[in-house]
């Protein structure tokens, strides 16, 4: 297994641990997941599913909970505002 | 894993922390068909989580500290022959008996003679000046991050808010390499001391505790301590808090910060299972007050692994109409729920953290809903239709644990889908759907 895995977030190559999950990732990369409704950037609070702060489209998908999906070698990650 | 769109076992487990592993296991092992589901890409819950599994990566493999107890479980719910379902998250009843479950490719229908609602618990997170910026996140949060991949090697991290968590993660994020320049209690010396003393009639945490000292030597713990306010211009780059009295600002990489736990009770609210002071109810065999359904774990009070192992295995064995056997496992069920109230009343909160918040302190991180808006509301109810709190993703589990200790509103009833669900989902549920149902992936059988 590579230790490394690249995903592109926006459209840039981002080199991740394999086994990080895709808000590691946005923290990783200091990327903002979301903006808020008033225009505040955003990122990972619970880190467990629950507070859909870290929400962003991967492959396509919108409004995934980032802290619960696994990076994929090549996956593309999307920020949604 | 075949790609039928719908699943029937004779018991079904939703959460795969120790409870729902401990339910699953035992009930597998009586030889019924059991299946246990979890939103996570793996079992173990959050408290296991990275732990219980063989497949885990190097990185992992090499930070993860002995579990023995959670390795245990693992083997012992692999060898019961019970399937489990991961990354799929269960969103909707559209008839008794059945639930309807998604995950990134697709949906399908699970049905079930008994079910256990081993759902866990979360972080309750309070608001304050700045607590939205990047990188502040729960204690367990930042735990949960560290666990999965992120680097914290050389990083300040200041540890606030209330419970025994805080230790645990100070002790986690220390052991892989971050600095730690101090811990807030926000729990007086005094409840802490009470708390200490009466951990003596439980040996094992006792030697927990142990641990803990040993691991945190040299880092400054705090009582009657909380954060202020956190700042910085888009990422957080130092926070204020009050020590004792005295207002200090420290310069720190991230804030994790929790204020204990609050059970996740919307599946069973939804399942129409009776829920007191945010606790399920449950009987002796762990079942609720809607018959087919049962519960074990921190939904039905917030006590720690130790407890959910007890009721997940009298759940698992009542599921599989072996409650009989259950019995012998009542008085450590006791012993352990009395714990749980000593956690309780140890770290209640002060009602000085009711006024962290100033007027333009967001409260409803989804909606950006501000504390003055919500002070001119009544009740959550009212906070909902006027102001927008509670009505975005998160569904209020956020806010709605925060607006309970602020203005002591309590959220009501639960609506379906209890998750924000995709709407081929959700068209499933009416019968009009002729999407193409995706395999349901994930699943270690």
């Amino acid at each position: 297994m590579p230790n490394q895995i690249t995903v592109t977030v926006n459209g840039t190559p981002v080199l991740v641990p394999s086994g990080a999950t895709v808000a590691v990732a946005m923290v990783l990369v200091g990327q903002v997941c979301r903006t808020s409704v008033s225009g505040e950037p955003r990122g990972p609070l619970c880190g467990m599913g629950i507070c859909f702060e870290c929400r962003v489209a991967i492959g396509g998908v919108s409004h995934c909970r980032s802290c619960q999906v696994l990076c994929e070698q090549g996956m593309q990650v999307t920020t949604e505002n | 894993m075949s790609s039928e769109a719908q699943r029937h076992f004779d018991v079904l487990v939703i959460g795969g922390g120790p409870a729902g592993m401990a339910a699953a296991a035992r009930a597998a092992e009586c030889g019924v068909r059991v299946g246990i589901v979890d939103d996570n890409f793996r079992l173990g819950g959050q408290i296991w989580r990275g732990e219980s599994d063989a497949a885990r990566s190097d990185h992992e493999r090499s930070n993860v500290s002995q579990n023995t107890e959670a390795s245990r479980w693992a083997d012992r719910l692999r060898a019961s022959g019970a399937t489990a379902l991961c990354g799929l998250r269960v969103v909707h009843q559209p008839d008794p008996g059945v639930l309807l479950a998604e995950n990134l490719d697709g949906f399908c229908e699970l049905t079930y003679d008994k079910l256990v609602l081993a759902t866990g618990a979360r972080e309750r997170f309070l608001p304050f000046p700045g607590w939205t910026l990047l990188n502040v996140m729960g204690a367990g949060g930042l735990q949960a991050m560290v666990k999965c991949g992120l680097p914290i090697q050389g990083k300040r991290v200041v540890v606030a808010g209330t419970g025994p968590l805080l230790l645990a993660v100070a002790s986690y994020l220390r052991q892989h390499g971050a600095e730690i320049p101090v811990i807030c209690e926000q729990a007086s010396w005094k409840s802490l001391a009470k708390f200490g003393l009466t951990l003596f009639s439980w040996p094992q945490k006792i030697i927990q505790g142990f641990q803990l000292k040993r691991d945190l030597a040299e880092v400054p713990f705090a009582a009657n301590s909380w954060p202020l306010a956190a700042h910085g211009q888009k990422t957080l780059e130092s926070v204020t808090i009050s020590r004792a009295g005295k207002n200090q600002n420290i310069p720190c990489d991230y804030l994790a910060c929790g204020f204990h736990l609050v059970p996740n009770v919307e599946l069973p609210l939804l399942l129409g299972c009776a829920v007191d002071k945010g606790c399920v109810q449950v009987d002796d065999l762990q079942t609720t007050t809607v018959p087919s359904v049962l519960c074990a774990g921190e939904p039905t009070s917030i006590g720690g692994v130790e407890l959910a192992l007890i009721e997940g295995q009298i759940a698992g064995l009542a599921a599989a109409r072996r409650g009989f056997e259950a019995k012998v496992l009542f008085g450590k069920r006791q012993k352990a729920r009395r714990f749980a109230g000593l956690l309780d009343h140890t770290f209640s909160l002060r009602s000085e953290l009711q006024s962290l918040s100033l007027p333009d302190t967001i409260v409803c991180r989804c909606e950006d809903v501000s504390y003055s808006r919500l002070r001119q509301h009544r009740s959550w109810r009212e906070a909902k239709l006027h102001a927008r709190c509670g009505m975005g993703p998160c569904q209020g589990r956020v806010c709605g644990p925060a607006t309970q200790f602020l203005f002591n509103w309590n959220p009501d009833s639960v609506r379906p889908p209890v998750f924000p669900a995709r709407v081929e989902t959700l068209a499933a549920v009416t019968g009009q759907s002729q999407l193409q149902h995706s395999e349901v992936t994930g699943g270690r059988s």
